[in-house]
């Protein structure tokens, strides 16, 4: 049987520089974590944010290892990174 | 992608620079269950249901921390007032051991508070209540994490004079026997104490609830006062508007988190508490958002109005998104946990006489603000008693956390330290209502409470 999805936002946040896709990429790649969908913007306060909708049911990791994986990633890039369950974006901007 | 880049920003934005989070979860325990005629047993049933439980609820919302990024700050344990499972053990040594073993299971279980230590004495006191009330300097200042409670009237009762005359003798023992008057931090006089709130000192687990309830508190002044920074010019209309808004998103948050702790722990949800609560954080402050509104200081004239429109907005936007709104729902304004309040009490814009009447339209009353430690016993009594008189006839919580620091005068600052913040000193009132409540008794309840 099919595992059932596990969907998760993995939001960057910081000043846009070259390989922030790479990287984040490159880390869920080998910890087997499919990317679903990728978006990115410069925000009007001129903030760049990228986020990655990502399925997590195969990972090799839990949750706490992949939030302090992507901390560490967000500590080299000098940006701060956000994992959460896709529920808390349901809940609070959709009715 | 089933949502929008901006949408995702705003969330992360909220916890990552406005401070949002889930201010507490709180889990209530039925303490009924845990009487026994031998006092040993009883302490043992107590602390192994306060221990297992907590434990739980430590790992559990440790869990959710983790899977949706957004901080749970503390957890707690609320129980049955005490001087309910003591009627048949009415010693004061007793009651002290109680709250040894209370502040015992807290410590090793880690919650950094337990809450109540307390009676329901509205329209009289037990034996068991009276002794509780002889025995809190002693608990007060020999315990560290238990929190202590009175409720003292009620919109159908009215007040109980003789109750409230007792607090202001009560306080100043606690105070002498504590550092920098601490002990009185975890104590907190009610009246129309909600049985579901689950913020600290006043927290109780009341007799009409089940064995276990877990309450949620969000938090969130840092995300409002974003909000209103973004609006300047709006009129009051569309400013309640976007307040509402934004309160409706945080306390989803708050529903999400409580709705699936409580699952985990397979306990009952109880209710969320919408309460705007500071920090001493820069920036996470209920003052910061009234002077967000155009206020240049709190306590400056206007300031009222400004925290009516604010808790109307909060109380409107929370309640369309959860069904289980409850506990104190509004805004709290403690002086020393709030970077604003402090700096509005040193500049002088804010005095105890606005503070009062700013209470009229908060969500629960003077809290955590420090007055000189010459205050007479009942100064202190007539200062909790003009508050709870707001609370008794207009029908809503009101509640007094009041410091009276031995050594210090109007001016000076005194540091608590932590979650309890720096509080300073007000002035207060020199001219006395002893003979007025020395006549003690009860105020009788409003006419309007008579709708049966």
């Amino acid at each position: 049987m099919e595992k059932k999805r596990e969907m998760v936002f993995i939001t960057v946040i910081g000043e846009d520089k070259k390989g922030i896709v790479a990287t984040v990429a490159t880390y869920l790649y080998h910890q087997n974590i499919n990317i679903i969908d990728i978006n990115q913007r410069i925000m009007p306060d001129g903030c760049f944010v990228m986020s990655m909708f990502v399925d997590v049911c195969d990972a090799t990791v839990n949750m706490e290892e992949l939030s302090l994986g992507l901390e560490k990633i967000g500590q080299e890039l000098a940006m701060s990174v956000q994992v959460q369950h896709e529920n808390i974006f349901r809940m609070m901007h959709r009715i | 992608m089933p949502f929008e880049v901006e949408e995702i920003y705003e969330t992360a934005s909220m916890i990552l620079r406005q401070h949002l989070d889930i201010r507490t979860t709180t889990l209530g325990l039925n303490l009924k269950d845990c009487i026994d005629s031998d006092f040993g047993v009883f302490r043992k049933n107590v602390y192994d249901k306060v221990c297992s439980n907590a434990g739980r609820l430590i790992a559990e919302s440790a869990k959710l921390e983790r899977k949706y990024g957004i901080p749970v700050v503390n957890k707690r344990i609320a129980v049955t007032p005490v001087s309910l499972i003591m009627e048949t053990h009415c010693e004061p040594e007793k009651f002290l051991e109680m709250a040894q073993t209370l502040d015992a299971a807290a410590r090793d279980a880690g919650v950094d508070f337990i809450g109540g230590f307390g009676a329901l004495v509205q329209k009289g006191l037990t034996r068991s209540d009276s002794m509780l009330i002889d025995v809190l300097p002693d608990v007060l200042s020999q315990t560290e994490r238990v929190c202590s409670f009175l409720n003292v009237g009620s919109f159908v009762s009215g007040m109980n004079l003789d109750a409230v005359n007792r607090i202001g003798s009560m306080l100043k023992q606690t105070a002498a026997k504590s550092e920098n008057a601490v002990g009185c931090a975890k104590f907190v006089v009610f009246v129309n104490a909600p049985e579901d709130n689950p913020f600290m000192a006043g927290a109780f687990h009341g007799v009409g609830e089940a064995d276990a309830a877990l309450n949620i508190g969000i938090s969130g002044p840092g995300v409002v006062r974003s909000v209103v920074e973004q609006n300047r010019d709006c009129d009051l209309t569309r400013l309640s508007e976007v307040i509402k808004r934004t309160v409706f998103k945080i306390t989803r948050a708050g529903e999400l988190i409580g709705r699936e702790l409580a699952r985990s722990l397979d306990i009952g949800f109880g209710i969320v508490d919408i309460s705007l609560a500071s920090t001493t954080a820069r920036g996470d402050s209920v003052a910061g958002v009234i002077e967000a509104f155009g206020i240049e200081k709190i306590g400056a004239h206007g300031s009222t109005l400004a925290l009516a429109l604010l808790m109307n907005a909060v109380k409107k936007g929370g309640a369309m998104a959860s069904g289980n709104v409850g506990g104190l729902s509004g805004t709290f304004i403690p002086v020393s946990e709030d970077a604003g309040m402090i700096d509005a009490v040193c500049a002088g814009a804010l005095g105890l006489d606005k503070l009062e009447a700013l209470t009229a339209v908060c969500s629960v009353g003077l809290d955590m603000f420090a007055v000189p430690g010459d205050t007479p016993e009942e100064t202190l009594c007539a200062i909790i008693g003009d508050e709870l008189a707001i609370g008794v006839i207009n029908n809503k919580t009101t509640a007094v956390r009041v410091i009276p620091v031995p050594g210090k005068k109007a001016g000076d600052l005194v540091k608590f330290g932590g979650l309890l913040g720096t509080a300073p000193v007000m002035h207060v009132n020199g001219f006395s209502s002893r003979d007025f409540l020395r006549r003690g008794g009860r105020l009788p309840a409003s006419v309007t409470s008579m709708r049966n």
